[in-house]
C-alpha cells in the first residue's frame, strides 16, 4: 500500500526547491509522475515516515543526499537492448560514420555503461573502434564509477547474449568478457576509447562536436520544456548530417527541432541532422 | 499458481441490484478506464474492446503483462477483431477520450497531471514491465474520482495496490469475478487490497463500459 508515504504535488515542489537550493541539482523540469514514485520508494526503503522527516534528512545529511540522488534517477539499462536498433546502427549508421577519419560519439545518460559496451563491440566488429572516441556522460557519479569498472551482472548475460545475436552480432559473445563469480568483466580493450565523465543535461553546455549522439530512455524523465532544451543542445552538438538515436518510445514529432531533423528510421527512432 | 481447479465461489449477494445501479451511475463520471490483466486476460480484453461503441467519452488504457524482448504484435492482436485501433503511446502523448492505449512492451506507463503519458524504464515490478500498479497509482493521482480501474484474470498480485489507490482517490474499482477467471489470483489479491471493489463477470464489465449497448 502506498498510503504510508503519500506525497502531494505541492510537497514534491517543495522538495525540488530544497534540493536545488541546497545541492544545486535542478529536478524542476523532470516528469512528475516518475519523480513522485521515486521519492515514495526512497521513503519506503529508508523507512522515512513523512515528507517532513525527509526534508530534515536531506538538509542535514550530505551522505543521505548522495544515496537519495542515486535512487532518484532511474539507472536501469541493458546491453543490446532493442536488437532492431543495434541492427539499424550496424547496417545504416556505422557505414556512414566510416568516412570520418576520427569518429566521435556521445552517449548522454549512459547509466552504468551497458549501452556503451554494446556500442564498442559493434564498432570493433565493423573495424572502427580504433579511430573512434566515445564520450559517455551521466548526471549520477555512482553510475559512472560502476561503468568505468566495466562489470555486468552474470545473471543478465543469457539475455544479453540473445540480444546480441538478434542484433546481428558477428562473434562469440563470450569472447568479449571474462566471468568472475557473480559478474563478468568486459574486455578492457573495449573501454580504451571511452571517456566517462559527469555531465548534467539540465545545466551543462555543448562540450564537443559529434557524428552520433545516443540518448536513449533519458528524455522520458523530462517534461516537454526540458526535452526541447536538451534536443537543442543535441542539435548544436551534432555535425551537419550527424545522427541522433533516441529510445523506442521517444519521438521528435512534437519537438521544436523536428524540422531540423529527418527520420532515418521512425521505428527504431534514429534521426539525422539536416545540415 | 492457481488454475481453474481452485476457483472460489463468489456469493451472489455481491451482485445486488443496488450495487449494479451504483456502477451504472459512475460511468458517466469516468474520464479514464484503466484495465490490467495477466495470464488469461487477453480473450476477455478482446471481447471488451469488441463491445465498445464506435465512440465513447473516456479513454481506455490497457496494461497487460507481456513477454520481454520478444517482438510483440499485441496492439495488432487486440485491434484485429474490432473497430477500435489500439495505440501504443509515445512518451508525453496526450490522453484523448475515445481512444484505446496499450502500455508498450518493456516500459512502465505513467500518467502526468496534464493528462499526458510518461514512459518509465525502471525496475520490473512483480516480475513485470509494464506493471499494472504504477499505471493504476498514477491514474488515481491524476484522475481521482474520474478514474475506473478494472483488474482481470492473472496469476500474481500486480494491480492490487493500484486498485486500492484508485478506490482511495474516490475512483471506481472493479475486479473480474474470480469464478470466471482462468487465473483468479490477480482479482483475488485485488479484492483483498480493495474489498469494496465490484465483482463483475466479463459480460457485466462489457455492459459497464459500453452503456449504450445492452
Ligand atoms: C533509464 S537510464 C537509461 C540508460 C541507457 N541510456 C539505456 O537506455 O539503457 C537513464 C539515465 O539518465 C541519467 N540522467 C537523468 N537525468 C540526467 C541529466 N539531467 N543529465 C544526464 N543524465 C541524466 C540517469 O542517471 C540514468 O543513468
Amino acid at each position: 500500500m502506498n498510503d504510508t508515504s503519500d506525497i502531494t504535488p505541492e510537497e514534491l515542489d517543495d522538495l525540488i526547491q530544497l534540493i536545488k537550493g541546497h545541492y544545486g541539482y535542478d529536478f524542476g523540469d523532470y516528469s512528475r509522475a516518475s519523480l513522485t514514485r521515486r521519492v515514495r520508494q526512497c521513503m519506503e526503503k529508508a523507512k522515512i515516515p513523512t515528507v517532513y522527516d525527509l526534508r530534515f534528512h536531506l538538509l542535514n545529511e550530505t551522505s543521505f543526499f548522495a544515496w537519495f540522488l542515486q535512487s532518484l534517477t532511474v539507472n536501469v539499462t541493458e546491453m543490446f537492448r532493442d536488437p532492431a536498433f543495434y541492427r539499424n546502427l550496424r547496417e545504416t549508421v556505422i557505414p556512414r560514420l566510416a568516412s570520418y577519419p576520427l569518429i566521435k560519439i556521445w552517449h548522454a545518460g549512459c547509466a552504468t555503461g551497458e549501452e556503451v559496451f554494446s556500442m564498442a563491440i559493434l564498432l570493433k566488429e565493423e573495424g572502427l573502434l580504433e579511430r573512434t572516441r566515445i564520450y559517455a556522460t551521466d548526471i549520477n557519479p555512482a553510475n559512472l564509477e560502476k561503468a568505468r569498472k566495466g562489470t555486468v551482472p552474470l545473471s543478465a548475460m543469457k539475455e544479453y547474449t540473445a540480444n546480441y545475436i538478434r542484433s546481428g552480432g558477428k562473434a562469440e559473445f563470450s569472447s568479449y568478457y571474462e566471468a568472475r563469480y557473480d559478474e563478468v568483466v568486459m574486455d578492457p580493450a573495449l573501454l580504451e576509447r571511452v571517456l566517462f565523465s559527469q555531465h548534467n543535461l539540465v545545466t551543462d553546455q555543448v562540450f564537443n562536436e559529434f557524428q552520433l549522439i545516443c540518448c536513449r530512455n533519458v528524455l522520458i524523465y523530462f517534461n516537454k520544456d526540458l526535452q526541447n532544451r536538451v534536443l537543442k543542445l543535441f542539435y548544436d552538438s551534432l555535425v551537419p548530417f550527424g545522427y541522433l538515436a533516441l529510445g523506442m518510445k521517444e519521438s521528435l514529432l512534437f519537438m521544436d527541432v523536428r524540422s531540423q531533423f529527418e527520420a532515418v528510421s521512425e521505428s527504431v527512432k534514429v534521426f539525422r541532422r539536416k545540415a | 499458481m492457481s488454475g481453474r481447479s481452485s476457483r472460489p465461489s463468489v456469493s451472489p449477494s455481491k451482485y445486488s441490484e443496488e450495487k449494479r445501479n451504483a456502477v451504472a451511475d459512475k460511468i458517466p463520471q469516468t474520464d479514464l478506464v484503466v484495465i490490467g490483466g495477466s495470464a488469461g486476460c487477453v480473450p476477455v480484453i478482446i471481447d471488451l474492446l469488441d463491445a465498445l461503441p464506435p465512440s465513447f467519452p473516456f479513454a481506455v488504457v490497457l496494461v497487460i503483462h507481456r513477454q520481454k524482448s520478444v517482438p510483440s504484435e499485441m496492439d495488432k492482436v487486440l485491434g484485429s477483431n474490432s473497430h477500435v485501433r489500439v495505440i501504443e503511446p509515445n512518451d508525453k502523448d496526450f490522453i484523448l477520450p475515445g481512444r484505446v492505449y496499450l502500455a508498450p512492451q518493456n516500459y512502465h506507463l505513467l500518467i502526468e497531471q496534464d493528462r499526458s503519458f510518461s514512459l518509465d524504464y525502471s525496475e520490473p515490478i512483480h516480475y513485470s514491465r509494464p506493471s499494472i500498479d504504477p499505471t493504476f497509482e498514477s491514474a488515481a493521482d491524476v484522475f481521482g474520482r474520474r478514474c475506473t480501474g478494472i483488474l482481470l484474470s492473472g496469476a500474481n498480485r500486480d494491480g492490487a495496490d493500484g486498485l486500492a489507490s484508485i478506490l482511495q482517490s474516490g475512483g471506481t474499482a472493479i475486479v473480474q469475478n474470480p469464478a470466471t477467471c482462468d487465473f483468479p489470483a490477480m482479482p483475488q489479491a485485488g479484492l483483498e487490497a480493495a474489498p469494496e471493489a465490484l465483482i463483475l463477470a466479463p459480460a457485466e464489465i462489457a455492459s459497464f463500459i459500453s452503456p449504450e449497448k445492452p
